[in-house]
């Protein structure tokens, strides 16, 4: 990589090789796909990886810093979707809001305090508190799969939002987008997470609080969750919470990989979550557009997530002298 | 005794506090904590839901158990090689659409679709193998994918074949017993999966395969770094998780003759809680399949529990989550404190009041003082040798002693100044003897009775006595072998120093100062090893009496020299001889005027005498202060006394210049000189000893003149 940003071609990495790929099926779709390259169907591109988008932007931090958020996808939706049974039930709304604000920040931290503090693996972790969260909010407190925005709600006002035709989640990715560039790249605490997913223990010895800050990831990745809930419910005027037995989590997962963020942590930043964004977005939109069924598509995904792990495992090799013992 | 330190010696010396830590020691203490819950669930659930142990209702979850049984100990293996499978689920649901593909809708036989299922189950498996174990990709991202790749593919099958399923006329008999019926009361997938844990169980235990699995999840680099095929090992037990799945697949498919889109939905994270909560430990080789299936049956009797009391959607992942993230931070912190804990709780100190000692400081006038003779003595090897515990010399007068670094070291007469390993034992040769043929016998700390023949043949001669039934740890195991000789008839006596202590961890033993301390004897005509005498505070020097009828032995922490009968009327009884010494002794030996020589390791001092009377204090400093800053005994100083047949001491030799023999450990004359040993010193002196026989040698003196 240069100054520009552009890709060094003689020395091609995943983000490179993946960038090019979105590019190429960019221009194949575009030649070979009717009504691909229409403005609205660009805008649709881009608004149906946004809240994929922001949801890899959390995904992305904690990867960086050496750590994985199972649990993104069953915060988004049961925080959501407890929210829209408070109000459903009569809780006033700035209650209603604390309380689930409240619990999204305790399942964050609970998530950092067990990953930092008690020297578990962050995938165990998050796995387990993912299902708990799912599970308690399922079924102590809501009664149906899926939960409607009251009408005339700001959540569903928020929804019909147009800026230039173009809907509201948009801009959050881009806002949200650049403020995590902005931290990653220019505050002390952004260039630590570097340090801490490179060398955690170096990163102690030389004074940086990596446990407190382990704590921040999870605290942020879950806040970042509940943003794209909302969001979610905004466009579709409701949640459904089977979206957390879907494989949306990894298609977050995919993003995060596949634009080149290393999961051995350190590497990476936001455009990685762009062009892995970008490529997703495409390649959903082409499907979409072919008429691949659901089904199908969750086969190709799948297949090029494997590809994308294997290419990572390739170019980033485990070293059997150098590798951590237990690290799976 | 005052009040406070009778209560002192109740507490400490009544209460069996070393218990504590040596149940710690034990693997077995890594089952307790699961078998225990599984005891809590099944009171629990069995007294909350009515008819839960009745046999109809068993006999539904069995079945159901075999099954998950089956696809747990697959993953169980996995995790002990260091990895995890979460595509079991996968496997588990395709095997079973195979199974169901090629009975209803090929209408083939039963066996064909057993044969279909297995298939699907390795080729899976092998695809995960490779990944993880040949492209060494992160087990837990890889078989995530492979998991969604696998259920995109079920999922896909099933709506396109589900009615053609329905519709199929195909049934056997085969198949509906599998599925339905009972042998000896219990049912094929029950069965099955008995049979499967116990050929895994004795695999892992027992064989080559297994052991390698365990070293590469024990430690993948040193594995890789002993020649155990790293990937390959990794590889096969992802075939076997396959296998194992796909076995699971089978049952269900003939259980409930079809495949829907709930099959092995949520069973990865199922499989997985039920291995940690049984207790396999994530990251590899601590584990086994019993755990592996306690966990299996602590979380269906849990998740079904719950279903049958009518908890609605969500509460089965709700108890997962909450049963896993427990289980994966107790298992985690027992991993990381156990040894915390043990290294705290383990040095378990007793009390003990010393007697009234006579003063060894020179002028005292005592027949203890010491003086400085011996630090006029030659030295010999001088910064060659490490650690000579003990030194002899043979009938030729070639001068023989172990050292640090496991070996039996040969100086030759006359000089001493040429040495050769005169043969390499591998442990810490201790105490040393020449029997009547010149082999050389040796006590070799942690591991046993040896062993060298002239033509330096190493044997083991004992390493175990019987195990006595009240000992928590393996007091069969010797410890600490200390020092030997050997009687007339050729039995070997010898001492084992501690139960409690590894040998290199003997001066821990003196802040315990628990009596644990043995005296053995191996008979070499049958080879069996007996324990003679139990409960001595470091059982350490021997020494066969002139007369051959009895033996001294060393009592090192409680400053005691007793003799034990080995004929005659008090014969197999001992009685102290000398007691409340000012030193603590170490080996005995013979010396050419009818008396014996006995060693000083080190000298009594009067705050560590009083640090013995309060085992409270001595607990609380092993607590809380580093190693470095314990009070110990004084082992700096030493010195060798000679003291007669009835224990009456006759001289003290020491070297107040503490340059040469600060502390001694043996101690042997031979023509006129007496070679001295010490196990932290790097020299053996010689020092020529007024008035006595030149020509007295110590075999000679054993075995008889020169043959």
């Amino acid at each position: 990589m240069n100054a520009i940003g552009w890709p060094n071609w003689r020395r091609l990495n995943q983000e490179g090789i993946v960038f090019a790929i979105a590019i190429l099926l960019f221009a194949a779709a575009a030649l070979g796909l009717p009504g691909f390259l229409t403005a609205d169907n660009l805008v649709a591109i881009v608004r149906s990886v946004s809240v994929l988008g922001i949801l890899a932007l959390g995904m992305a931090v904690v990867i960086i810093g050496r750590g994985i958020d199972l649990s993104a996808v069953a915060i988004m939706a049961m925080s959501v979707a407890w929210y829209l049974q408070l109000l459903n039930t009569g809780t006033s709304d700035g209650l209603a809001f604390v309380y689930v604000l409240a619990g999204v920040l305790a399942i964050g931290l609970l998530n950092g305090f067990l990953v930092a503090y008690a020297d578990v693996p962050a995938i165990f972790v998050t796995l387990a508190t993912g299902s708990f969260v799912f599970g308690y909010v399922r079924s102590q407190l809501i009664t149906q799969d899926a939960v409607p925005v009251p009408g005339g709600h700001w959540v569903e006002l928020l929804g019909g939002v147009r800026f230039l035709d173009i809907p509201i989640e948009v801009f959050v990715f881009a806002g949200l987008a650049f403020l995590v560039f902005l931290f990653l790249r220019y505050t002390k605490w952004g260039r630590f997470i570097y340090f801490a997913g490179d060398n955690p223990v170096a990163a102690r010895n030389i004074g940086v609080p990596v446990r407190p800050m382990l704590v921040l990831r999870y605290v942020l990745s879950a806040l970042v969750a509940l943003i794209a809930g909302l969001l979610t419910a905004a466009s579709l005027h409701s949640i459904n919470t089977r979206i957390v037995n879907s494989t949306l989590l990894y298609d977050i997962v995919l993003v995060a990989v596949i634009g080149g963020i290393g999961l051995s942590g350190g590497r990476g930043g936001v455009r990685n979550v762009l062009v892995g964004a970008a490529l997703i977005g495409i390649l959903l939109n082409a499907m979409t557009i072919i008429d691949i069924p659901l089904l199908y598509q969750n086969l190709i995904k799948a297949a090029i997530l494997l590809g994308a792990i294997i290419v990572d495992g390739i170019i980033n090799p485990r070293d059997e002298q150098t590798a951590q013992q237990g690290d799976i | 005794m005052t009040f406070r330190e009778r209560l002192q010696a109740w507490r400490y010396n009544l209460v069996p506090d070393h218990l504590v830590g040596e149940i710690l020691t034990k693997r077995w203490t890594d089952n307790a904590i699961p078998f225990l819950a599984l005891v809590a669930t099944l009171g629990v659930f069995g007294s909350i839901i009515p008819g839960f142990f009745k046999l109809t209702s068993l006999q539904e979850s069995t079945r159901q158990l075999g099954e998950f049984s089956l696809v747990v100990i697959g993953m169980t293996v996995v995790m002990l090689g260091g990895g995890i499978d979460l595509s079991v689920g996968s496997i588990f649901a395709l095997s079973c659409f195979s199974a169901v593909y090629v009975f209803f809708i090929l209408e083939q036989s039963i066996w064909l679709a057993l044969a279909a299922a297995l298939c699907t189950g390795l080729i899976f498996g092998a695809i995960n193998g490779y990944l993880v174990g040949f492209l060494r990709l992160r087990a837990f991202l890889t078989t995530l994918v492979t998991f969604i790749f696998g259920r995109a593919l079920f999922d896909i099958l099933v709506t396109a074949y589900a009615a053609d399923v329905q519709l199929s006329q195909a049934s056997s008999d085969v198949l509906d017993f599998i599925g339905d019926g009972t042998f000896w009361g219990l049912s094929v997938s029950v069965w099955l999966a008995i049979i499967l844990a116990i050929v895994t169980h004795i695999a892992l235990t027992r064989s080559r395969p297994g052991w390698h699995v365990l070293a590469v999840g024990g430690s993948r680099r040193s594995a890789h770094n002993a020649g155990i095929r790293v990937r390959r090992t990794v590889f096969m037990t992802y075939v076997f998780s396959g296998f194992c799945a796909s076995i699971g697949g089978f049952l269900i498919a003939c259980r409930l003759s079809g495949a829907g889109p709930g099959t092995g939905l949520n069973l990865e994270i199922m499989a997985l809680t039920a291995a940690v909560v049984g207790g396999v430990s994530l990251g590899g080789g601590r584990g086994s399949v019993v755990k592996g299936l306690m966990g299996a049956i602590i979380v269906l009797t849990m998740t079904n529990g719950l279903i049958r009391l009518g908890y609605g959607t969500g509460t089965n992942q709700m108890v997962l989550g909450i049963l896993l993230a427990v289980a994966v931070t107790i298992d985690i912190r027992w991993l990381k404190n156990r040894h915390k804990v043990l290294n705290e709780v383990y040095v378990a100190p007793v009390y003990l009041k010393m007697g009234e000692t006579q003063s060894a400081a020179p002028g005292s006038g005592t027949s203890y003082e010491l003086d400085n003779r011996l630090s006029a003595a030659d030295h010999i090897g001088l910064g060659e040798l490490e650690g000579p515990e003990d030194v002899i010399l043979d009938r030729d007068d070639h001068l023989y002693c172990g050292t640090r670094h496991g070996e039996i070291v040969r100086f030759f007469a006359p000089d001493y100044k040429r040495s050769e390993v005169f043969a390499h034992i591998g442990g810490f040769p201790l105490g040393l003897a020449f029997d009547k043929e010149g082999n050389l016998i040796s006590c070799v700390g942690a591991m046993g009775l040896y062993s060298v023949s002239p033509e330096r043949d190493v044997k083991r001669l004992s390493a175990e006595t019987a195990r006595s039934w009240t000992s928590i740890v393996d007091d069969a195991r010797l410890r600490d072998p200390n020092d030997c000789d050997i009687a007339p008839d050729g039995r070997i006596y010898f001492t084992d120093s501690t139960k409690r202590y590894e040998a290199h961890d003997w001066a821990l033993d003196s802040i315990e100062n628990r009596a644990t301390g043995r005296l053995l004897v191996y008979d070499p005509k049958d080879g069996s090893t007996k324990t003679l005498l139990d409960g001595y505070r470091y059982t350490n020097g021997v020494c066969m009496a002139h007369d051959g009828k009895s033996l001294f032995f060393a009592e090192s922490w409680a400053c005691r020299v007793h003799r034990y009968w080995l004929e005659g009327p008090k014969a197999g009884t001992a009685e102290c001889v000398i007691r409340d010494m000012p030193g603590y002794p170490d080996n005995i030996n013979r010396a050419s005027d009818g008396n014996y020589w006995m060693a000083w390791l080190g000298m009594r001092t009067p705050s560590f005498d009083l640090s013995l009377r309060h085992p409270d204090m001595r607990k609380r400093m092993t607590r809380r202060l580093p190693q470095d800053e314990w009070l110990f005994p004084n082992i700096n100083t030493g010195g060798v006394v000679k003291f007669n047949e009835k224990g009456g001491i006759v001289e003290t030799l020491g070297d107040l210049s503490g340059n040469a023999h600060p502390m001694v450990t043996s101690m042997r004359e031979h023509r006129g000189y007496l070679f001295v040993g010490g196990i932290l010193n790097n020299r053996i002196g010689r020092y020529k000893i007024e008035g006595a026989d030149p020509d007295w040698t110590s075999p000679a003196s054993y075995w008889g003149g020169k043959a």
